[in-house]
């Protein structure tokens, strides 16, 4: 097959079709660009939430030499091997209480690692900053009241957490938007794939005299069609682009210029530029095979060998 | 070259049959005239033979090949051993007459400098020497069916099927291109022609194959047109 032959077919078809070519790219990109948001969101939402969220209830911290100093709480000194056992053999006695997993101070500063990072408030930090913990995984979570009492106060705790309390609201919003996102995008989707569709029936009926000139003089049916599932990859490879470009420019105006959150929300992590690249070729991918795909079936239809 | 077996056609959602039990058998390098009134099955026995349609009943060979045991994928293969021409010409109106024969040969993977060495001499052989450059809509009628039959020759089919390749021709120019058939013809290429042109098929004296209301009723070598509407 010869490539300028096929080149020059999809040029000419593109133009021919240039409001459809339009419409398809602009619902490429949006769809894609809501799609390559959602996953962000959702990297977000699991980078704030950190190694423990979803698995406990009830966290238990414990004194640490460095507490004993600043919080009343732990005016006693640091949490003794003795207390430690008696919390432990304590929570296996409730009922309330499903698992409990008992974090050292230097599996705390694993995970805090993980969850920030580089950031300059965790390269500052030793593992015997970090605090152990035992966190405590309930059988009915709204039991949360029984081990703060149980606990609260006692000599080596240095305070008793309902995990959830303090961010679910946030997680619950962002996830709200998350679903809003993603059934925008499905939508969108569908009214890309639709376009497609009809950009390449219009298309294949437009050029039905070369197409059926082509058959007459024996054109196999991929040499036929490729022009047209080549136009369909085309549109969409733009509109990828420019949703890989609005992905781009939303993480550079909302996290770090214009909205500059991560300026005036510190204590966020957000996700950083590899995540964002790390999508690009995932965007970019779904936006030439799924256009391609999607002309490749209308095409089975219209355009019968 | 071309043989049918008892072939049926029953068009669906259509109770007669566009052909009824057809049997014949065609020879490498003869020259062959299918006659009939309009709706006689023509059309669709150039259909099946293209493999546009395939038969209900019987079985179609061309070029010693089962067209019923033809995969889809094989069917492009098959057909760039054919060639076909048509009453209204199908050129592509966009593309000059040598692009336009070029095309063939371009869908088909060929070679540049392949293209460039046998448009000139195809285009020669039909008596369009020198006009590759022009554009369809310049040339006569005539002009217009010997770029055709150029495109269609210019592969070398061992069967060149021409569907009233002169219905939109006047006398004179059909006589032309009758002419360039016959010649094609003497090359070795099995000719199969629908026609209406009684004058045509009386002159040439070629073998007459008649279908009436999807039968052959007639198979006669040296025929004539023979029948009147």
């Amino acid at each position: 097959m010869r490539a300028q032959f096929v080149l020059s077919e999809i040029g000419v078809g593109l133009r021919r079709n240039l409001t459809m070519t339009f419409a398809v790219i602009v619902s490429v990109a949006l769809s894609l660009a809501l799609f390559g948001g959602s996953l962000l969101m959702s990297d977000q939402v699991n980078n704030m939430k950190g190694y423990w969220y979803d698995k406990v209830n009830v966290s238990i911290f414990l004194c640490n030499k460095s507490d004993a100093e600043s919080d009343p709480n732990c005016a006693k000194g640091a949490v003794t091997t003795e207390q430690k056992k008696q919390i432990e053999t304590d929570l296996d006695k409730m009922s309330v209480v499903d698992t409990v997993a008992h974090e050292t101070s230097d599996q705390a500063y694993k995970h805090y690692k993980e969850q920030f990072g580089d950031s300059p408030l965790a390269s500052s930090l030793t593992p015997d900053q970090m605090q152990e913990s035992f966190r405590i995984k309930l059988k009915d979570p709204e039991k949360y009241q029984v081990i703060a009492t149980a606990f609260d106060g006692r000599d080596g705790v240095q305070s008793v957490q309902d995990q959830k309390g303090i961010l679910d609201n946030l997680f619950e919003l962002l996830n709200g938007m998350n679903w809003a996102a993603r059934a925008v995008m499905a939508m969108m989707l569908v009214v890309a794939l639709m376009l497609i569709v009809n950009t390449v029936r219009v298309s294949a009926f437009s050029r039905r005299r070369e197409t059926g000139i082509m058959r007459l003089v024996g054109a196999s049916g991929f040499y036929i069609q490729a022009p047209f599932i080549m136009e369909a990859a085309v549109a969409g490879l733009i509109g990828g682009t420019v949703a890989c470009g609005f992905l781009v420019i939303a993480r550079y105006f909302i996290i770090d210029h214009g909205l500059a959150l991560s300026e005036k929300l510190t204590l966020i992590n957000f996700v950083g530029w590899d995540a964002v690249l790390k999508y690009l070729p995932l965007i970019l991918a779904t936006s030439l095979l799924m256009p391609a795909l999607a002309a490749f079936f209308a095409l089975r239809k219209y355009l019968k060998v | 070259m071309i043989r049918f077996d008892n072939v049926s056609k029953v068009y669906p959602k259509q109770t007669r049959p566009a052909l009824r039990d057809v049997s014949l058998e065609v020879e490498r390098g003869e020259f062959v005239f299918l006659v009939g009134s309009s709706g006689s099955g023509k059309s669709t026995f150039l259909r099946l033979i293209l493999r546009e349609e395939r038969t209900s009943h019987g079985q179609v060979h061309v070029l010693g090949k089962d067209l019923a045991r033809l995969s889809n994928w094989k069917v492009p293969h098959m057909r760039r051993q054919l060639g076909t021409v048509f009453q209204d010409f199908r050129l592509l109106p966009n593309k000059t007459v040598g692009e336009n024969v070029a095309f063939a040969q371009e869908v088909i993977g060929k070679s540049r400098g392949e293209i460039r060495k046998s448009v000139p001499q195809v285009l020669d052989l039909v008596g369009l020497g020198g006009k590759e450059d022009r554009m369809p809509g310049e040339l006569s009628g005539g002009e217009q069916q010997r770029v055709a039959i150029a495109r269609a020759f210019v592969n070398r089919p061992k069967l060149l099927i021409a569907d009233e390749p002169t219905g939109n021709l006047d006398p004179q120019t059909s006589v032309g291109i009758m002419k360039l058939l016959d010649r094609i013809n003497r090359t070795g290429t099995t000719v199969l022609m629908a026609t209406h042109d009684q004058n045509i098929v009386d002159q040439m004296r070629k073998r007459v194959i008649e279908l009436e209301q999807g039968r052959l009723v007639r198979d006669q070598a040296r025929g004539v047109y023979g029948y009147q509407h």
